[in-house]
């Protein structure tokens, strides 16, 4: 049986629905996970790693060092003599997978969206051209690979039965000294169940509020933005949805006023359910949306926005 | 300051994907191409940072084909001083080892103060390369960069995360990675373009391990299933909801 590590980032000590996700890919590929913890409250938070067999939690300086940790990660991967090391494709996954991969000499494989078994090993599915084109991989080194988010269902299971620790030794050379919280606890498009985006249909900054509205109404649910919005400085680039910005695969993903150009579409062709809203019935959106309402976003999402709140309501 | 920035020449944005005949790559045959979208970023950060410390050489280092010189001619339109090209006709289906390794065999022999690169190549969007070169070059590196200052021998940058706006110290030499945001590219000026043709550019054979990564397929994302259109204007929003509630079961 294989033996895989998965890098669990936590907070408020809880391991992330991200990385319980990529232990889910892991053992849902028959593979034995050890969770890797680091940082504080890591301790704690390593009972909360279902799925696992094992935790281990890094110990060492309070600033966080991806070169150090990834050091520390390596070391792990092989004392345990794991043939993988996956992290979920976070700020910190895709940072820190590439330099284990290097410490083990290995190629990573970045959002991946399938992992199949293959004899010790495993087989990698992901996007190529943004999407456009999948690739099946293998490698013959050790697997090193970060999974795309709301792919994979979390593991089955207890918490790990073991929990043991490594220290981080390596002499940390670029520190994380200070972060500022972002304003709220907004959801990240990437993480979030269901994504509203807007697009250039929204006619200026202001109006993009009926987005917003929309959005609150879900409850779980993130703000997207066309590029053509975020160049005009409407939105801040860490929503833009597409080949330049983040990749998606929400279960619903509504598009408002968005045009569907190959570079958006690229962005979230994989959600679950696309709804589009357009006042053009031509307009390639409705290519990949499941459903669609042809007409103008002004009048149709204040009335969507209250039938949503309606059934928030009940439930 | 000697300062690299690596680029990698990839098929436009507007390409679309065909795989091979033995379903194990992508045929490229008429792709249009271009500087990776992140790689211009790269290259105007290297030049910023070249202008603000008032001297220094600014090199465009890329591994890919012979022919693929127009690209790296419009980098050095836009400020660098002269290009390496490590010419590899396999660079596309390279996996992110073995370009990692060409690359860092190549900037170990040119002592680089600072090595700019992109978030990520949109061609395989590997993301990778950039942290493999500093890692087995025991070098610093940042990621997703949007700020950069760089001051006495150090460098702060600011990067955006799941958690917010984080800022990180490094020491030089380093690899800096680049998001969107950290500039807005320049665009070449035709003073600009007569200069680059004057400018060095030099040829050079990479040492290029063989790849890990072996392809077992390559295909086209299953089609979506044929949507429809619910309605027109507001009357047509009872009927969405019905359908993300009992069909598509969402709501
Ligand atoms: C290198 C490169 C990378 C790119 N990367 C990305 C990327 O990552 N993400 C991305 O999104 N784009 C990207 N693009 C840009 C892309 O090509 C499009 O220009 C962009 O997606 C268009 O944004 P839009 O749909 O908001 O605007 P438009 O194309 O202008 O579309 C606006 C839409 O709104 C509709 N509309 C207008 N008024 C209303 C109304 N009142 N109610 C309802 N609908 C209305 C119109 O019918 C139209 O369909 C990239 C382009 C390049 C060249
Ligand atoms: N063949 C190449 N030549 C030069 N730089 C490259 C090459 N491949 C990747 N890079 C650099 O590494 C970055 C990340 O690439 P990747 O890891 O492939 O997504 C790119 O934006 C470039 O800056």
């Amino acid at each position: 049986m294989s033996k895989t590590i998965v890098f669990c980032e936590h907070t408020g000590g809880q391991v992330r629905r991200a990385s319980l996700e990529a232990i889910g890919a892991a053992t849902g590929a028959g593979s034995e996970v050890v969770a890797l913890l680091t940082g504080e409250g890591a301790a704690a938070a390593a009972a909360t790693a279902t799925g696992a067999a094992k935790a281990i939690c890094l110990t060492g300086p309070a600033e966080y060092s991806a070169d150090a940790v990834a050091t520390a990660a390596a070391e792990v991967t092989k004392a345990e003599g794991a043939n993988a090391f996956i992290a979920a494709s976070t700020y910190r996954g895709k940072d820190l997978c590439p330099r284990v991969a290097a410490h083990l000499d290995v190629t990573p494989f970045a959002d991946c969206v399938e992992f199949t078994a293959a004899g010790d090993s495993f087989h990698v599915k992901r996007p190529w051209l943004a999407g456009k084109a999948l690739a099946t991989l293998g490698s013959t080194g050790t697997i090193v690979a970060t999974t795309r988010l709301n792919v994979f269902t979390p593991a089955d299971g207890g918490a790990p039965a073991e929990t043991a620790e490594h220290a981080i030794t390596a002499e940390p050379k670029a520190v994380v000294t200070s972060i500022e919280a972002k304003a709220g606890a907004k959801l990240d498009v990437k993480e979030a169940p269901v994504v509203v985006s807007g697009g250039r249909g929204l006619q200026e900054a202001d109006k993009f509020q009926i987005v917003e509205d929309l959005a609150a109404a879900f409850g779980n649910a993130a703000v997207g933005a066309s590029r053509a919005i975020v160049d005009l400085g409407w939105r801040p680039h860490g929503e833009q949805v597409g080949q330049t910005g983040k990749t998606v695969s929400p279960q619903l993903y509504i598009a408002v006023g968005i045009s569907g150009a190959i570079q958006h579409l690229a962005g979230m062709r994989t959600s679950g359910t696309i709804v589009a809203i357009n006042k053009d019935a031509d307009a390639p959106i409705f290519k990949v949306a499941d459903y669609g309402i042809v007409g103008d976003a002004f009048e149709i999402l204040p009335a969507l926005t209250e039938a949503v709140k309606a059934i928030k309501a009940q439930s | 300051m000697n300062i690299v920035a690596c680029v990698k020449r990839v098929p436009s944005t507007e390409a679309v994907a065909k795989p091979t005949a033995d379903g194990k790559g992508l045929d490229s045959t008429g792709n249009q191409y271009m500087v990776s979208f992140y790689d211009e970023i790269a290259v105007e950060e290297a030049v910023k940072t070249k202008e603000s410390a008032g001297s220094g050489e600014v090199t465009i280092l890329s591994m890919g084909t012979k022919g693929g010189t127009k690209e790296i001619r419009e980098c050095l339109a836009k400020g660098g001083d002269k290009a390496v090209v490590l010419v590899d006709e396999e660079w596309e289906s390279r996996d992110a080892r073995a370009t990692a390794k060409a690359l860092s065999t190549q900037l170990g022999t040119m002592a680089p103060d600072l090595v700019f690169m992109g978030r990520v190549a949109t061609d395989r969007d590997n993301a990778a390369v950039g942290p493999m070169v500093a890692t087995y070059l025991g070098w610093p590196c940042v990621t997703d960069v949007v700020s950069l200052e760089i001051a006495d021998g150090k460098g702060t940058a600011k990067v955006e995360t799941e958690a917010g706006l984080e800022t990180v110290s490094f020491s030089l030499p380093a690899v800096v990675t680049c998001q969107k945001g950290l500039n807005e590219p320049r665009y070449a000026g035709l003073k600009g373009i007569m200069a680059a043709k004057k400018k060095p550019l030099e040829e050079a054979a990479p040492e290029v391990p063989e790849n890990q990564m072996q392809v077992a397929a390559v295909e086209l994302p299953p089609e979506r299933k044929e949507g429809r259109i619910v309605g027109e204007g507001v009357a047509a929003v009872p009927a969405l909801i019905e359908a993300l509630q009992n069909e598509a079961k969402v709501l």
